[in-house]
């Protein structure tokens, strides 16, 4: 699967936290990768949303929606926002 | 940065489609009538939810085609194998209604102040957002000096090619077409790479601001070029959309 960028989930990311995202500074838990949450990459298989680091490809974020109610695991973050 | 931007909520609305304008055979534009519009941002994008009778829900997020102040617009590319593109590009008429929330995005956006010269790279379906940048620098008076370089496979699939080939002052249109070329074609007939843009992008000491938007393999090469040729990574703002089509 072929990923897309951060941009791309900007949706979904607005509803979850209640803001822009896209523009937000993140810090891979992994690697210690500084980057905007746009240039993530995002890949989008069927059951959700998973988002992963571009230096070092460890899972920052998962988001995984049902019924309209949306579970978030940031545990691959270091810092975000 | 996040935070600065107005606080206000996303969500879900309806809004009816007031045009359909067909760009090549298999590129719809639609043109919306959105009662609550905040108003965007050129590079922004919106989100499309359609439901089907049994209740199944497909999202998709595409670029807005115009320009801030002009009625909202999207280019849709019918993807073949598509869960929502080919109802956007097939199915709907002018009247008919369609759920969506935006704008959103604040990273793959300009403004005027943001410097330049611009240097704007579109593969394919890419085009989009940077049309609404196209757009937005016509009607807010700017003179940045803009270079597009178009990469398409064909002449026939070039979208808002009347647009493009009547470029405003200032603006410089630049084609390559990767697959086949009309008789007695004068632009370019190879993909975009470092060779290329050795030719076409303004040099890096000029200080240029660029945006890159089109498939992974299109964006990656085409910003390693630019970086690589001395180019900041902050000066080079990217936006994949997958292999093919919408994001």
């Amino acid at each position: 699967m072929e990923a897309v960028d951060g941009n791309a989930i900007g949706g979904l990311l607005w509803e979850v936290f209640g803001t822009e995202m896209t523009d937000a500074a993140s810090v891979c838990g992994s690697c210690g990768a500084a980057r905007l949450v746009a240039e993530l990459a995002v890949y989008r298989p069927a059951l959700g949303t998973v988002v992963r680091c571009r230096s070092c490809d460890s899972v920052l974020m998962v988001f995984v929606t049902i019924h309209d109610r949306t579970c978030v695991d940031l545990l691959g973050l270091a810092a975000l926002g | 940065m996040a935070g600065t931007a107005v606080r206000r909520r996303l969500t879900w609305q309806v809004a009816r489609v007031s045009a359909v304008t067909a760009e090549t055979a298999s590129v719809r534009t639609l043109t919306l009538e959105v009662p609550d519009w905040p108003g965007h941002r050129a590079g922004q994008h919106l989100d499309i939810r359609l439901t089907g009778e049994d209740g199944y829900v497909a999202e998709r997020s595409y670029s807005i085609a115009s320009a801030p102040g002009e009625p909202v617009a999207i280019t849709v590319e019918r993807l073949d194998d598509g869960e929502v593109s080919p109802y956007l590009t097939g199915e709907l008429r002018a009247g008919d209604e369609l759920e969506l929330r935006g704008p959103v995005g604040g990273y793959f956006v300009w403004e005027p102040g943001d410097g330049g010269p611009l240097l704007l790279l579109a593969g394919g379906s890419g085009i989009v957002p940077l049309r609404s940048v196209l757009r937005h620098r016509g009607r807010t008076g700017s003179t940045v000096p803009v270079r597009l370089v178009y990469s398409s496979r064909t002449l026939a699939e070039v979208i808002y090619r009347a647009e493009l080939d009547r470029p405003a002052s200032g603006v410089e249109v630049i084609y390559t077409l990767t697959r086949s070329q009309p008789p007695g074609w004068s632009g370019y007939a190879r993909r975009a790479d470092a060779a290329l843009l050795a030719e076409v992008a303004w040099p890096a000491a000029a200080m240029p601001l660029a945006y890159v938007c089109g498939p992974t393999s299109f964006v990656e090469v085409v910003s390693q070029a630019l970086v690589q040729s001395g180019y900041p990574p902050e000066r080079v703002k990217t936006e994949r959309f997958g292999a093919t089509g919408g994001t």
